[in-house]
């Protein structure tokens, strides 16, 4: 076990400040209603007590929009010139046990494999992530079901909330790193401080309404089975196909590659957040694999809960519950698992 | 480590008119050289900037050394665009991208029966000019190829001109209808193919449009052919070619990286949605 140290809630803004002035700072940022992970700066409102944030901090490592290169067009001649992307390293702070988990589903799609992704990977290498534990977890929650531990969120450093304190605790060599360097803000503490918060976190994640969700058919054997069971007939109908879902996800990661006149002779061409729900995603010239809503609905659930277990040997949904807070028609992966899971 | 989303600058040395709507790009890099070297079956992304980029199947052989090709339907927006080009214009290209068809491993000193329809005829052009050019290592080679009338025939000139001519080799044409300008068989591939009646000492690569390979695919089995001993291509509308975007998908594979090349049995455990 590594150290445990503490700071004084009071002083966390210092704490930001010393950050801020070595790196790029994002924190769950208070803005009216909404709670967003943001650039850390003087006139900000941080706020750690909010459950999850309303979009996630994928785009910290996959930005919604970012240029690839651009191609200049000069008499038929054509120019390429790669996008030159700042990577300088950053932390981000508070992000909860479900967005870690996603980070590492995103790791596995944009890490592995004949081809690492380029900016992804140098976003990563470059961040350190600060977790937080969920105090207070929400009724759409369903983490526990994929087996994640709120009450020991993990990432470079975890993070407690406890009696006016910020309890911190390095879960790596980087982190372990970060610490030493603003060790003179912290106090150390007795390793038992947090065990209360923790008991009580998991005792609170045990009475929520999804925790236990019938995940035992969900197994690569099955995928076929799941794949044409005829609960999808009924199940996409109220789908509005407006991507919502995949938007607010954070282990939704596709992405469409776009061009556009940056001006006279100039063509960026850029990536950006793409949806599975979307008609067009998958049509071409001779005719659309995934014909109806129905063929789109069923690709970003079996590949949630199939196809990424079966490449990974993990879920492809974290339990975050943005899904069910965000459909304007209530569906969400909580009424797929019930009806397919067999409840 | 670079950006395999960035492309190189390719320059059009030569077209061929094969068809109305199909035409044959000869294309080198900003040098003169080859852009990239590659294996019969993978493809390359092609783009004109402003215009779109899209997936096509590399048509000439890993053995030519000096140049590649891409036979190109004009089907929209971009393909559209590449056939107003002309010798000398430039378009970008990156690649090779997508496995291949196993010509050093499980398809050496086979007999090979070739089945294509149409366009589809591009990815197997360069496995059968890939097993011309080294002629001993492989059996006896059928090839059987349909179109819809003789217009529609790409590579004909090349086909009865020089492959036609190549040791153990037979080529059987056909086409949908009766046509004027036709001597040759006039019927469907999947009817032709009945009339031929292949023995099953052979591997088959089958390439075409979705109701020919399931006609075909449904008489291989009923000669007495394995699905393991027929591989084929597949088709999915592709934005990064690297396995990143994830638009690719059949089930749990990427066919822009675990593709586009399958032998048939493995489609089975796959989702039905291609
Ligand atoms: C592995 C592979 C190999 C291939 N090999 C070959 C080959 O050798 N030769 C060949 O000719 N073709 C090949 N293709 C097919 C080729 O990629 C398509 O024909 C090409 O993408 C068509 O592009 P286009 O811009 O001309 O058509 P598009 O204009 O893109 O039209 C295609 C369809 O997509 C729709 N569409 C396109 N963009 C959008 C958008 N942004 N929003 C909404 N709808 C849109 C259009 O409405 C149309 O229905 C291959 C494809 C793959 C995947
Ligand atoms: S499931 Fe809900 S959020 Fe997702 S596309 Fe359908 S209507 Fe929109
Ligand atoms: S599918 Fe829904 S609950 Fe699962 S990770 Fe995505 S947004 Fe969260
Ligand atoms: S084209 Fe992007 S994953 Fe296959």
């Amino acid at each position: 076990m590594k150290g445990l140290y503490k700071i004084s809630t009071g002083e966390l803004d210092g704490l930001f400040a010393e950050i801020a002035r070595e790196m790029r700072l994002y924190a769950p940022l208070r803005q009216g209603n909404e709670l967003n992970f943001g650039l850390w700066g003087a006139s900000v409102t941080v706020d750690l007590h909010g459950l999850k944030t309303d979009n996630t901090p994928k785009d910290l490592f996959l930005p919604q929009s970012e240029d690839l290169y651009s191609a200049s067009l000069k008499g038929g001649d054509i120019k390429i010139n790669p996008a030159e992307a700042e990577f300088a390293p950053f932390v981000v702070f508070g992000v909860k046990a479900c967005d870690i988990k996603a980070t590492a589903v995103l790791d596995n799609i944009f890490l592995k494999g004949d081809f690492v992704d380029h900016n992804y990977k140098l976003r990563r290498e470059n961040a350190l992530i600060v977790s937080l534990a969920c105090n207070k977890p929400g009724m759409s929650c369903f983490c526990a079901a994929f087996n994640l531990d709120a009450a020991a969120p993990g990432g470079d450093i975890a993070t407690w909330l406890c009696n006016e304190y910020l309890y911190l605790q390095a879960q790596n060599e980087k982190g372990e790193g970060f610490i030493k360097q603003f060790a003179h803000l912290l106090q150390e503490a007795e390793e038992g401080e947090i065990a209360p918060i923790q008991a009580e976190i998991r005792e609170k994640i045990a009475a929520l309404p999804y925790s236990e969700l019938p995940l035992e058919n969900f197994t690569p054997e099955n995928m076929l089975k799941l794949f044409n069971h005829e609960n999808w007939n009924i199940l996409y109908k109220a789908c509005l196909g407006c991507g919502i879902c995949t938007y607010i996800c954070p282990t939704c990661g596709c992405y469409d590659i776009r061009d556009f006149e940056a001006k006279c002779g100039e063509i960026q061409r850029f990536r950006c957040w793409d949806s599975c729900m979307y008609p067009d995603f998958t049509l071409m010239a001779h005719g659309n694999p995934r014909i109806s809503q129905k063929e789109r609905f069923r690709q970003r659930f079996m590949h949630k809960l199939a196809y990424h277990p079966e490449k990974f040997a993990e879920y492809g949904c974290v339990g975050c519950g943005r899904c069910v807070n965000k459909c304007p028609v209530s569906l969400n992966i909580v009424k797929i698992i019930k009806s397919l899971g067999g409840e | 480590m670079r950006d395999f989303q960035i492309p190189k600058v390719g320059i059009i040395t030569e077209i061929f008119e094969e068809t109305p709507d199909v035409k044959t790009f000869r294309v080198v890099d900003e040098s003169g050289a080859k852009a990239f070297d590659h294996m019969p079956g993978q493809c390359a992304m092609l783009s004109v900037p402003g215009v779109g980029e899209a997936m096509f199947s590399i048509a000439s052989s890993p053995t030519n050394t000096k140049f590649m090709e891409f036979s190109i339907k004009r089907v929209g927006v971009l393909t559209e665009h590449i056939h107003k080009l002309e010798p000398g214009d430039k378009l970008t290209i990156r690649g090779p991208y997508g496995n291949f068809f196993p010509v050093d491993t499980e398809l050496k000193g086979k007999n090979i029966l070739f089945v294509a329809g149409g366009i589809a005829l591009a990815p197997v052009r360069s496995v059968i000019k890939y097993v011309f050019d080294n002629r001993a290592d492989y059996g006896y080679v059928d090839i059987l190829y349909g179109a819809r009338n003789p217009e529609g025939l790409v590579y004909r000139k090349e086909i009865e001109k020089s492959w036609a001519d190549k040791p153990n080799t037979n080529v059987f044409l056909t086409i949908d209808q009766h046509d004027e300008d036709w001597d040759g068989h006039i019927g469907f591939v999947p009817d032709y193919f009945k009339k031929i009646g292949f023995s099953t000492d052979k591997l088959v690569v089958m390439c075409g449009p979705p109701i020919m390979i399931k006609f075909t695919m449904a008489l291989l089995l009923e000669m007495g052919f394995k699905k393991e001993q027929v591989y084929t291509t597949l088709e999915l509308r592709m934005k990064c070619g690297i396995g990143k975007c994830g638009r690719c998908n059949i089930g749990p594979k990427l066919v822009c990286v675990d593709g586009p090349v399958f032998r048939t049995d493995e489609l089975d455990n796959l989702p039905d949605e291609f």
